[in-house]
């Protein structure tokens, strides 16, 4: 799964120049995608993305905008350009394979329908 | 010749177009979500745009009238409160922005957008703060009507902005029962203070109805907003659902709504309510509200001020990063 909101689009944001995209500023703050562990025991789960001039401002900032209260114990930030997502084009046929290979799933057998512990 | 041929070129969608307007459909008949990286119709990402920067201009603005209020609050408790309120604010602005840029538009864009007055924000925010009871009233009317309108927009088939909406709803709640709860204590304070909260409720009723925006026959893009799943309920259908609710939460506040004419339709299940000053809505839209100047000014003045914070946090960025490449 491609994992940012902002990954995903890394494509068009580069390079698509939309017409609304004229006047920004090159020297804007880059993009953060920020990912928070909820509590120990669970993996850290995308939850937005922000702006800050570099990687320790861009940790408080994620604090202070994502865990207002108390929804993480542990933050990601990473830089929205260093994530590499699958081509949004590719759409099905990426994921192509795995189809049609129901005998990777344990509802496959049947057989042993009824028996205990199986 | 050259340019005519140009043009029919144009006029016809490429394959990849209509491959892509396919696949939308598909999504949006299965009621599923658009992702950031789908294809989508030009229209749809402009609606969007336009619909999700309102939104989270909205709430940006939407920190003056209370923010107003903070060094006056009665005590360190309500400080403390209203404090958070804000700072709540301006998170949902910007995980709204952050969500909108997912379509392609960058944030300076976006904020670039309203300093320069070419974006709008809702009327609501226009209206003076007069009193302390108008905190109530802005909790419990304004609020209250926000998470009417953006309960179901968490099911938008946008899915970054379904997912800011879930976020916000969350801590939208807080903010409405602090504000009944600052209505009731006035309530059942001095008479003096029971009017207060009355007067607040009197002055905020209509315009926190008008938040639903125009009614159902003067709302154009409503239609197509509700083909594409972005809303989820028409205007009239959300204000009806709102005016019940708060019909029966007045009750408890032991105030009433400035309205002789709500009532229960049975024939059609809405709640019908007194006819609302449309053309004061538009007026105030269009920027001629009473507090409208006042918001904006407020808001570049906010924007020039941080300018220094900016470029100095940028320029210390810059040299912690050329330091680290010497090293």
């Amino acid at each position: 799964m491609a994992t940012g909101d902002q990954t995903a689009m890394a494509k068009p944001v580069e390079t698509v120049e939309t017409p609304a995209a004229e006047g920004h500023d090159k020297q804007a703050w880059p993009l953060w995608e920020v990912f928070v562990r909820s509590s120990r025991g669970l993996s850290h789960v995308h939850a937005g993305s922000l702006h800050a001039p570099d990687s320790e401002m861009a940790v408080r900032n994620a604090r202070d905008l994502y865990t207002r209260r108390n929804e993480g114990v542990s933050l990601w930030v990473v830089p929205a350009s260093a994530i590499v997502a699958s081509d949004p084009d590719a759409k099905g046929e990426f994921f192509e394979s795995p189809k049609g290979k129901d005998y990777r799933h344990a509802t496959y057998y049947t057989k042993s329908e009824g028996v205990k512990h199986l | 010749m050259a340019t005519q041929t140009q043009a029919t070129l144009q006029a016809v969608p490429s394959a990849e177009d209509e491959a892509g307007q396919a696949y939308f459909d598909k999504i949006i008949a299965e009621d599923s979500r658009i992702e950031p990286a789908d294809w989508m119709p030009e229209k749809y990402r402009k609606t969007l745009v336009r619909q999700m920067s309102q939104h989270a201009h909205s709430e940006i603005i939407g920190m003056q009238p209370e923010a107003n209020w903070i060094t006056r609050a009665p005590s360190l408790k309500r400080k403390a409160i209203l404090m958070a309120k804000v700072q709540d604010e301006a998170g949902h602005g910007l995980y709204l922005y952050s969500a909108t840029e997912t379509l392609g538009t960058p944030r300076d864009v976006l904020n670039q957008q309203l300093l320069d007055g070419k974006a709008k924000y809702s009327s609501i925010f226009n209206y003076p703060a007069n009193s302390w009871a108008d905190m109530g009233a802005i909790g419990w009317l304004v609020d209250g009507a926000a998470i009417a309108n953006q309960v179901p927009l968490c099911r938008a088939s946008y899915g970054p902005y379904g997912r800011a909406m879930v976020r916000i709803c969350k801590e939208e709640s807080f903010h409405q029962r602090q504000g009944f709860e600052i209505l009731l204590e006035l309530s059942n304070g001095t008479p003096a203070q029971k009017q207060m909260a009355q007067d607040a409720v009197n002055r905020f009723y209509a315009p926190a109805l008008m938040m639903f925006g125009p009614t159902d026959t003067d709302s154009p893009n409503s239609q197509q907003s509700m083909a594409w799943n972005i809303k989820r309920f028409s205007n009239d259908e959300l204000r009806s659902r709102f005016v019940g609710m708060i019909q029966e939460q007045v009750k408890v506040l032991g105030l009433t709504l400035p309205d002789d004419k709500i009532r229960y339709n049975d024939e059609t299940g809405m709640w019908e309510h007194g006819e609302l000053n449309w053309d004061e809505f538009h007026e105030v839209l269009a920027g001629r509200g009473p507090c409208n100047a006042q918001r904006m000014e407020r808001r570049r003045e906010a924007h020039e001020n941080g300018a220094w914070v900016r470029e100095a946090a940028a320029a210390y960025a810059n040299k912690k990063a050329q330091k680290a490449q010497v090293a």
